[in-house]
């Protein structure tokens, strides 16, 4: 049995290494990306200087021959599903008994004129480091189109050397269509205490070329403002990569449509991580979700199906976590933007300096708890997902709070700080149990 | 497609340079430097400039580097300087280092110490003033590097603190080293040594948290005579080290892992996390590097056993009037202790369902106790055929002098912060056994927040491949782990955190804690 797969991200490098641990087969990973697996959530740190390329790589060379992982650094031109065989554009063609693919997002652009230009670049692949690197070099200014977790990370790595950065938001807040109002006016002032050029409720109208054919200034829609730079990074979110697909016989909507066990509409063909768009998500989850938890569950799900143990993807409750500039973010459970939603409350506390913040959402009748937005703060994943899982009140979490500490030891707990606000809350007066250390946690994780 | 896009760290085309005031204070911290190459006078106002200088440009590098910004990661732009990429400048400063090691180990002459009875000149003359001042005796080489040492502890520590503001677990702990190293290594010793001449005659190690094995001397001839013969002061040193060895310190292990002596208060340890933080990146990460530590440091374990227990076997008599140990019972003590150590890591084995290394484990005690016996019984005066004090001198040269010293400490820029720690200490070794073995330490990871990112594995010092747990979502035990935390704080995802726990001490980093596929 020979196994391609198509993508060397962390969908398809986990789905190789668990077929690996699972089975014997033939596996096969083709990237057109990089020789070896490496970490694109680091590409930041690379230009950063605070890590090396080879840094990013989370396994060694040898552990891909050791292993007996097989990998090809081509390009993939075509598939023809009929004779199960890959078209590479320099080494030949490839057959296949089952087929993953998995080749991740790319970053979207909305036809924005200019948007061809030189000195136009996003924040993905290998390769737009390079571009940005190029272009960073005596660089006055350099404006970022849209506020999500890339533009934010872009701006950083500008920021990192001295590089004047703008950043033009659609949003009135940053970020404010995930998260909650105070959470998203909190990241909106850290980032303008960083001296970003922070423009809301701003949109791009086209990007000036300088008669060279490269990217010398951008246009704002609302105000007709020109600001000019030497290079636009255009952030605003990916979408699936599929379009290399062309013409083909697999089902696709906005991503390859999968079953619950990851299978496209072809039998022998899988697809996993970003590129897909389930069929059947669960409740209160998307379709399309490209996160780096989601791809690797992906991957692991997509093994135990082709190594023969039915398995569907279940990416359990919902979490994430990201960084804006210094401050750290985690989230578990079901947190909506804007406001709390109807019948829902929301304990929310935050820290005199304005950069430290929990917010505890529960059912307002049952009151039990339903997420956990968290700034600056870390709490314990698997100590969350318990509460939420076993719908435990909030009075209960707030009692047993120690349990969810993850900050490094001799951090300031903020229990009674939060105590205090569901007092000024609800009128409920609770005094928290002391609940510290692991041997509590362990003991409550096991019960 | 394009090329793939290479790394940047060996010729950077866009490095973010240092500030006008950043290069006025390494300039400040120079002068000072060279002021105690050059004084040829002893002045105490000299000496104080030089000491102010030094760490006044310091310090003044770490107010303008981290304090004119916001607290948060300070990493940015270490991988392109040359200071800290292996550049020219680390280069250079690597070989200085060295070969300052060097002199101070085998050519004190060249830097000024007064040869049989001679006037110290030079650095070593430079810093008389205080020597007289602190224990009214001239200084030698080792109170110059000891100064220096304190120095720089004290001055980096303060730029450490600066760098990681917004973290108390850093700030708490390098406070412990500055206090450690300025006050039980450097004040009270040499203060100590000023209240009563007996003390610096009938010199012993008053620096009571260096502990063997690391102070591998403490077991010699002289050493235990110097300190049974000084009064209340040698006894009560005597009697605190052996219970640091034997009691103290295996608990605190136990308690929260070596961390409480390698990051909080050992010298070395305070040297590396201080003046040697700037290089903690540029430790190997691979899996051969790993085997290699894991070979040399354990090697270098029973080599300090073998030599002490040589040493000791090689002083003491069979005459009980004149030693409170015999020979006899020493043999006895030393066959009893290796019983012991064999009987406790067949207890954890058998406890964690475990037998993969302690056939390696007994075959060592075994052999060390079984060559004892052997030369004990055939009334041979060596403890392991040849002459006991071979072991010694030998020890002393390759281990004591130039692991620790010159490689330990000038190899900073090139193999980064804990060279001696993570390859040669024999103190971290046994820490290190316990606190895989017998600890409550450990570092969990937090459920699947992972993203593989590797800040955890560069930034780590002791060249674990942290980042190999962390995204399998296993716990981490590590022997060679000194819990300096700092894999906690770069991480941007908040998933890791020092922990203690006793209820899974035998199980701890099994589980996998992101593994969230089930099969039925």
């Amino acid at each position: 049995m020979h196994i391609a797969i198509i993508g060397n991200g962390i969908s398809g490098i986990s789905a190789a290494r668990w077929i690996r641990k699972l089975s014997d087969y033939k596996i096969t990973v083709i990237s057109s990306e990089s020789e070896y697996f490496f970490s694109r959530t680091a590409l930041m740190y690379i230009y950063m200087g605070h890590m090396r390329y080879e840094d990013t790589k989370p396994y060694e060379d040898w552990f891909w021959d050791k292993n007996r992982i097989n990998l090809i650094h081509d390009y993939v031109e075509s598939i023809d599903f009929q004779s199960d065989t890959l078209s590479l554009k320099d080494q030949g063609q490839i057959s296949y008994d089952q087929l993953i693919i998995a080749t991740g997002s790319a970053p979207n652009r909305f036809g924005w004129p200019g948007q061809d230009l030189k000195g136009v670049g996003s924040l993905y692949h290998l390769q737009d480091l390079g571009v940005m690197e190029h272009y960073s070099r005596d660089l006055s200014r350099a404006v970022i189109v849209g506020g999500g977790l890339i533009g934010i990370e872009m701006a950083e790595m500008f920021l990192s050397r001295d590089i004047p950065v703008t950043m033009v938001v659609r949003e009135k807040s940053f970020w404010d269509n995930i998260l909650p109002t105070e959470e998203s006016l909190m990241i909106s002032r850290h980032i303008v205490r960083h001296h970003i050029d922070l423009r809301l409720s701003s949109n791009l109208k086209e990007i000036v070329d300088d008669g060279a054919g490269r990217a010398s200034a951008v246009i704002i829609a609302e105000t007709g403002e020109k600001i000019p730079c030497g290079y636009v990074g255009l952030t605003a979110g990916v979408h699936p990569n599929i379009q290399w697909l062309g013409e083909t016989p697999i089902e696709t909507n906005r991503g390859i449509l999968v079953s619950d066990r990851l299978q496209t509409n072809i039998d022998n063909v899988w697809a996993i991580g970003d590129c897909v768009e389930l069929r059947n998500p669960m409740p209160g989850r998307r379709g399309v979700e490209a996160i780096w938890y989601t791809g690797r569950m992906m991957g692991e799900t997509c093994a135990y199906n082709i190594c023969g143990q039915e398995v569907s993807y279940d990416p359990g409750i919902w979490f994430n976590s990201a960084k804006f500039l210094d401050i750290e973010y985690q989230v578990y459970g079901d947190i909506r933007p804007y406001a709390t939603p109807e019948g829902q409350e929301s304990l929310y506390w935050e820290h005199l300096e304005g950069e430290k913040s929990v917010r505890i959402v529960y059912e307002k009748a049952s009151k039990k708890v339903v997420g956990f937005n968290l700034m600056g703060i870390r709490f314990r994943h698997e100590v969350c997902e318990q509460w939420i899982k076993t719908s435990t009140s909030v009075e209960e979490v707030l009692i047993n709070l120690d349990l969810a500490h993850f900050d490094p030891e001799f951090y300031q707990s903020y229990k009674n700080e939060l105590l205090e606000t569901y007092y000024k809350l609800t009128g409920h007066q609770l005094s928290a149990k002391e609940m510290n250390g692991l041997d509590k946690v362990l003991s409550f994780l096991n019960s | 497609m394009s090329q793939p896009y290479k790394s940047m760290s060996l010729v950077h085309p866009n490095p973010k340079n240092l500030d006008i005031v950043q290069k006025a204070m390494i300039a400040i911290s120079l002068l000072g430097l060279l002021l105690i190459v050059l004084a040829q006078e002893k002045s105490s106002y000299l000496l104080a400039l030089s000491m102010l200088l030094i760490s006044s440009g310091i310090i003044g590098f770490a107010w303008r580097s981290y304090l004119t910004r916001p607290s948060g990661i300070q990493n940015n732009g270490i991988w392109f300087r040359s200071i800290s990429s292996r550049g020219i400048l680390g280069w250079i400063t690597g070989l200085i280092l060295t070969f300052f090691y060097i002199i101070l180990y085998w050519y004190p002459q060249y830097l000024g110490l007064g040869i049989e009875g001679a006037p110290n000149r030079g650095i070593v003359g430079f810093f008389d003033p205080l020597a007289m001042a602190l224990k009214g005796t001239p200084a030698s080489q080792w109170f110059v590097y000891g100064t220096l040492y304190t120095l720089a502890i004290f001055s980096f520590g303060i730029k450490f603190i600066w760098k990681y503001r917004h973290n108390r677990y850093q700030i708490l702990r390098t406070i412990s080293v500055m206090i450690s190293q300025m006050f039980f290594a450097y004040l009270i010793p040499e203060l100590l040594e000023g209240l009563n001449e007996e003390y610096s005659t009938k010199w012993f190690d008053k620096d009571l948290k260096n502990m063997w094995p690391l102070d591998y001397d403490f077991f010699d001839q002289w050493h235990i005579a110097n300190m049974s013969s000084t009064g209340l002061l040698g006894w009560s040193v005597l009697i605190f080290s052996l219970l640091l060895i034997f009691v103290i310190s295996p608990y605190l292990t136990y308690r929260y892992g070596k961390r409480w002596y390698c990051s909080w208060v050992c010298g070395c340890g305070g040297l590396a996390e201080t003046a040697g933080d700037s290089f903690r990146h540029l430790s190997d990460k691979s899996l051969k590097s790993w085997k290699i530590e894991r070979w040399l440091i354990h090697s270098i374990l029973v080599f300090v056993v073998v030599m002490t227990i040589a040493v000791v076997y090689g002083y003491l008599g069979d005459d009980s009037s004149r030693y409170y140990i015999t020979r006899t019972m020493f043999t006895v003590i030393v066959v009893s202790l290796l019983v012991v150590t064999g009987l406790i890591v067949r207890f954890w084995m058998k406890q964690a369902g475990r037998n993969d290394l302690n056939k390696v484990i007994y075959g060592i005690l075994g052999l060390i106790g079984v060559i004892l016996l052997i030369n004990y019984l055939s009334g041979s005066g060596n403890a392991f055929f040849i002459d006991n004090y071979t072991f010694k001198k030998w020890y002393g040269l390759l281990i004591g002098a130039t692991f620790s010293g010159v490689i330990g400490v000038g190899f900073y820029p090139l193999m980064g912060n804990r060279v001696w720690c993570r390859f040669g200490c024999p103190m971290a070794a046994i820490l290190g056994l316990q606190q895989k073995f017998f600890s409550r330490f450990r570092i969990t990871t937090n459920g699947n927040q992972c993203i593989s990112c590797g800040n955890c594995s560069t930034y780590c010092e002791m060249g674990i491949d942290v980042r190999s747990y962390a995204q399998k979502g296993q716990d981490i035990i590590r022997a060679s782990c000194v819990g300096c935390g700092i894999c906690a704080a770069v991480c941007p995802r908040g998933v890791l955190r020092l922990e203690n726990a006793g209820t899974d001490i035998f199980a701890k980093g099994l589980e996998l804690r992101n593994n969230h596929v089930m099969v039925h």
